[in-house]
């Protein structure tokens, strides 16, 4: 699919940023950075370890504050938010920690539980534990229900992860390095996962990722961060195919850790 | 020269961090929601996990002040007294301060340790997403905990302490348990069991502020989570012997006059 292809089915963005600047001290992290997420697709946002990936996600659901720049999503400003919206603001948008983030003092079941608790509203359609088991249902892991996050493997952490995440049916889904920390084939369960959720919730994501083999099968536009700012933009196969010299640096740069 | 003035300037920024700390603990222990299931747990663990701990030194140290102070109160004609002088000693210094120690080592660094490696694993921005507040869920909750928990380990330890001292004088000398401790509860007045009681409630509170506060702000990596323990230790003892220090001082005032 080209871009203009994509264009025609674009429609207003869930996510819009402009201008997003942050710095921590003397360092400068985002310096002005834009995006629109649309509709039901794959954004994926590639950048070298340290360039304000993870801080940019967090901009999102105010884990960080920005120092500048505007934040829309879902036609909300989230700057302007009192904590009540906020949380209102944050069902809608599903957040997937680099390293899970489980709660490990408490099993599957209630790490799926914690953020029913404070909306009882979501639970009014269906029983708690229904609910919980549909989750982890949708993806594959129905009996690892009363373990334990520490008798758990890198894989099914990340699986338990996603369906905590799932739990309050986000419109959006931010993933932070899904794939990381994985082996291969463990890595391509979650990509299909992710495609497969996707497809069969209509969310959109915005995924952030080092794993170019991750980047090319679940994007459906890339986004590289550089310098603090949305250096280009485009499907990945035409970024791949990019003149610019600092964008197909950055490809060979990681084809070649991906595969030398 | 320069690097004592640094270390008291870091000595200050960090009395002034844990103070707005404190102030923030006190704003948010006080509006809603209350998590009160998770405080009644955070009661439980830490009441649990440190009895058996508290009561072992207060039985042992019942055994060895009465051992230690026989000789002297023999040679001071004054071994009749000995249920007296245990009792004060214990409910008015030994029995907090001792208590307090063991809940610095055992309680506050765990709750560093614990609170630090979720802030490391990012637990905590998880907490705070899925719209649960994770200043009340994790650091209220165990600091009233502590406030609550830590009189009542030390109400145990001076029971066992006594418990200790009146088994060494029965196989010592001749006396009943219940003359025993009914000569230990004579002896004490109210100035000796209020303020020391007292005391205890902010006891509590330094060990679960300081802990909580190591924890929450600890830095990344994992080596922040061992540090984060640590001087959780560290400073709530040091703490500690300040409160205990000030509240004597109060205490003389209101109860001397
Ligand atoms: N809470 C913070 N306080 C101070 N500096 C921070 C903080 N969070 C991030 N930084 C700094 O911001 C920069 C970007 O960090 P970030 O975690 O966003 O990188 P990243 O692109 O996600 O890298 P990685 O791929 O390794 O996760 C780094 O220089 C980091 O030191
Ligand atoms: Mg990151």
């Amino acid at each position: 699919m080209t871009s203009k292809q994509l264009n025609k089915k674009k429609g207003t963005p869930l996510i819009e940023i402009r201008n997003l600047t942050k710095a921590f001290g003397n360092n400068l992290v985002l310096k002005g950075f834009d995006l629109q997420l649309f509709p039901g697709e794959n954004l994926v946002i590639l950048g070298k370890s340290g360039s304000g990936k993870s801080v940019l996600i967090k901009c999102l659901v105010r884990l960080l504050n920005p120092d500048d720049g505007e934040i829309e999503i879902l036609g909300k400003r989230i700057i302007d938010l009192d904590q009540k919206a906020l949380d209102e603001i944050r069902t809608e948008v599903g957040f997937l920690f680099q390293g899970s983030a489980l709660y490990d003092s408490m099993t599957v079941r209630e790490n799926l539980r914690f953020p029913l608790r404070r909306h009882p509203e979501r639970k009014a359609s269906a029983d708690e534990d229904q609910l919980i088991l549909a989750s982890l249902k949708s993806v594959g892991l129905e009996d690892a229900i009363d373990l334990m996050p520490a008798e758990l493997s890198g894989g099914m952490k990340r699986r338990v992860a996603l369906a905590r995440t799932l739990i309050l049916k986000p419109k959006i889904i931010l993933y932070d390095e899904p794939t990381t920390g994985l082996d291969p084939i463990t890595a391509n369960e979650i990509i299909q996962l992710m495609l497969k959720l996707q497809d069969e919730l209509g969310t959109a994501s915005i995924i952030i990722t080092h794993d170019m083999d991750c980047a090319r099968v679940i994007s459906n536009r890339v986004i590289i961060l550089t310098d603090g700012i949305n250096y280009a933009e485009g499907t990945y196969q035409e970024l791949d195919e990019s003149k610019d010299p600092k964008v197909s640096a950055f490809f060979k740069d990681i084809n070649k850790r991906n595969h030398g | 020269m320069g690097n004592i003035r640094s270390a008291v300037i870091d000595v200050f920024e960090e009395i002034g961090a844990l103070s707005s700390f404190a102030a923030r603990f006190f704003r948010a222990a006080l509006s809603r929601p209350f998590e009160g299931k998770e405080l009644v747990h955070q009661c439980f663990a830490i009441g649990y996990k440190s009895l058996f701990l508290v009561l072992a030194t207060g039985f042992i140290m019942g055994l060895v002040l009465t051992l230690q102070l026989r000789p002297t109160m023999i040679d001071f004609g004054a071994v009749a007294y000995m249920p007296d002088m245990v009792g004060i000693a214990f409910v008015r210094e030994i029995g907090p301060v001792v208590t307090a120690l063991i809940c610095a080592g055992k309680i506050g660094s765990g709750i560093g340790a614990e609170l630090g490696s979720m802030k490391v694993t990012e637990q905590i921005d998880a907490m705070e997403v899925s719209g649960t507040n994770p200043f009340k869920y994790l650091v209220v909750t165990r600091v009233w905990a502590c406030i609550l928990m830590v009189p009542l380990l030390t109400i145990s330890a001076d029971a066992v302490g006594l418990l200790g001292s009146y088994f060494i004088e029965s196989t010592r000398g001749q006396v009943s348990m219940s003359l025993y401790f009914s000569r230990s509860f004579g002896a004490m007045a109210v100035g000796d069991i209020i303020p020391a009681t007292v005391k205890t409630f902010f006891f509590g509170l330094v060990i679960g502020l300081v802990g909580c506060y190591k924890g929450y702000y600890s830095s990344k990596g994992t080596a922040g989570v061992g540090t984060a323990a640590n001087s959780a230790v560290v400073v709530s003892s040091l703490l500690l012997f300040l409160v205990d220090f000030l509240a004597v001082l109060i205490a003389d005032i209101f109860y001397e006059i």
